[in-house]
């Protein structure tokens, strides 16, 4: 074991510098002064209580909330039809268009921002949440296809066979058979959209009009110095909202797979 | 769904296969569609928008459509863009030089060392970076920043009597700022492409007498150079176009070229088309270069 220790070391090293921006905003989220520096003040939790009546914060909030839901609603459906056909069918040019589909994930998000900005003024929409949502929907679909393609690639064909075979419809095999199978991997897109939806600054800061979201309401904080630990209580809260969604998307992105997973051997060969 | 009814005979799998097979790329478009004309009409489209945007020009808020390139002579000229190019280019080769150094000895770890453990560190290493990207930069910038974290606490201590300045507001925070946060994306493709490695190798490798940095050298290396060469791309290409980071962190010194793709005052669309384009197309041929550079290194490796 001794010869392995240096590079043990290495990595919790390297483990805690990953944590140290994640773990700064919370700590002195409690800290007693409006001055961000070691050694702490004292504890308090009046930069939490500052946010309860923080209308313009609430405000904000409610419209992250709104954009979050829709776009997750529609990016795991979009990431359903997805990563099902991708998955599971051979059909032409499905390189290209799957290229296509993941590109999101490569691309600069301000490319994203600024050339569906530029499109929806041509088109004369005007900028709103509705703008917001549909840009986080494009980023969030690669997302979801990843999630989901993780429980359909094990996905254990003869099984819907079976159940045709038994003399249940393609709706009742769907509802029966596979919606139970890949419910946990839509649950994990679910959460895992939502959350980037939520966290998601430069394509909201493009695309929303004058309904700000969550981080753009943060943004525009930044500037102000004395509000700097209501910045951070409210980063916090954040922060951890992400963590217990992206934690229940992991146990259940896993459980997803195992289940498919458990019907593997067979099928295919 | 006739198919379903045929199969009640006794070879009804086979013929439910045989016709699921050819309606199977039937299916499969009609399936992908949705998400395919969504990524077509929201992504594809707009971005050849703005290609088309790049070679008109603005008359105060009219568009001239007739075709120019004097967006691509203004953008390629103007020494201000100019730096901001090269700038954005060298902040995101050293960060991913950096990121991907970090980063293999971390992978390593996870694929040789951990055993059990291996998702658990995973998730853990991964978590962090689902969280707000605002949120991390921001923590930098209040660690790194004038009244920020090291030196507040370096004057109460008094270690300094004045601040460091030369933390934030530069390359230097930049470049710590985006190692760090693209750290993960530099982890993952390297760790997939050690597990990947037949064991059975290292062990001929040393029964053959190769010591452990010999058979490194020989053999891990050379087979997770894919890994090394996938996770330099995913950090390269994103960063080069990154916005947040720059503008928060790194003041006048750090700005970098996606600062400058949107023009707030002059409003110039075309331009900013123009910048965007000329971005995407310097990014393409620097990853395509050291594709190619890191192929010829492969093959001599062999």
């Amino acid at each position: 074991m001794a010869k392995i220790r240096p590079l043990g070391i290495y990595a919790f090293l390297y483990l805690a510098f990953l944590y140290v921006p994640v773990l700064f905003l919370p700590i002195f989220s409690f800290n007693d002064s409006a001055i961000v520096a070691f050694p702490l003040k004292g504890i308090t939790t009046q930069w939490y209580a500052n946010l309860w009546s923080d209308d313009a914060m609430q405000g904000a909030l409610w419209n992250s909330l709104k954009v979050a839901v829709a776009s997750s609603l529609v990016a795991t459906v979009l990431g359903i039809c997805g990563a099902r056909a991708l998955t599971r069918y051979r059909f032409p040019g499905k390189a290209g268009i799957a290229a296509l589909i993941m590109l999101p994930l490569v691309l600069p998000e301000i490319i994203i921002a600024i050339s569906l900005l530029v499109v929806l003024l041509q088109l004369g929409f005007s900028l709103s949440l509705f703008s917001v949502t549909l840009g986080h929907i494009l980023m969030s679909v690669p997302f979801s296809i990843a999630v989901l393609s993780s429980s359909f690639e094990g996905f254990d064909r003869s099984l819907e066979e079976a159940s045709l075979d038994l003399g249940e419809g393609p709706a009742a095999t769907f509802f029966r058979v596979t919606l139970p199978i890949v419910a946990p991997g839509i649950l994990s897109s679910l959460l895992i959209t939502f959350t980037i939806s939520l966290d998601e600054f430069i394509v909201a800061f493009f695309l929303s009009g004058t309904e700000p979201t969550l981080p753009i309401y943060i943004w525009s904080q930044l500037r102000f110095t004395a509000k700097l630990p209501n910045v951070l209580a409210l980063g916090s809260l954040l922060l951890l909202a992400s963590f217990l969604l992206l934690s229940v998307a992991e146990v259940m992105r896993r459980r997803a797979v195992r289940r498919a997973g458990a019907g593997t051997s067979g099928g295919f060969l | 769904m006739a198919a379903v009814t045929d199969s009640y005979t006794v070879t009804a799998g086979g013929r439910l296969r045989a016709r699921l097979a050819r309606s199977e790329a039937a299916r499969g478009l009609a399936l992908v569609s949705p998400t395919f004309l969504y990524a077509l009409l929201l992504l594809l489209a707009p971005i050849l928008v703005i290609v088309a945007f790049s070679f008109w020009t603005q008359d105060y808020l009219d568009i001239d459509r007739t075709a120019t390139l004097a967006n691509y002579r203004e953008a390629w000229t103007d020494p201000l863009y100019r730096i901001l190019m090269f700038r954005s280019l060298g902040v995101s080769a050293l960060v991913t030089l950096i990121t991907v150094l970090l980063a293999y000895p971390m992978a390593y770890y996870l694929s040789f060392h951990l055993g059990q453990r291996k998702a658990l560190w995973l998730f853990l290493i991964t978590i962090p970076f689902w969280t707000s990207y605002l949120l991390r930069v921001f923590a930098w910038k209040i660690i790194l920043g004038y009244n920020g974290a090291i030196n507040a606490s370096l004057m109460e201590l008094g270690l300094i009597a004045q601040p460091m300045e030369f933390l934030l507001y530069n390359v230097n925070s930049v470049v710590i700022t985006l190692a760090h946060a693209w750290a993960p994306f530099a982890i993952l493709p390297i760790f997939v492409s050690l597990e990947k490695i037949d064991r059975s190798l290292l062990e001929a490798a040393t029964d053959l007498g190769d010591g452990p940095i010999r058979r490194f050298l020989r053999i891990t290396l050379p087979l997770s150079l894919p890994g090394v060469v996938a996770a330099a791309l995913i950090v390269f290409i994103p960063t080069v176009g990154d916005y947040v980071t720059p503008r928060l962190v790194g003041g006048k010194d750090g700005l970098m070229i996606a600062n400058m793709v949107q023009f707030g005052k002059a409003n110039n669309w075309p331009l900013g088309a123009a910048l965007a384009v000329s971005t995407m197309v310097v990014v393409t041929a620097a990853s395509l270069m050291f594709v190619v550079l890191a192929k010829q290194l492969t093959a001599r490796f062999r």
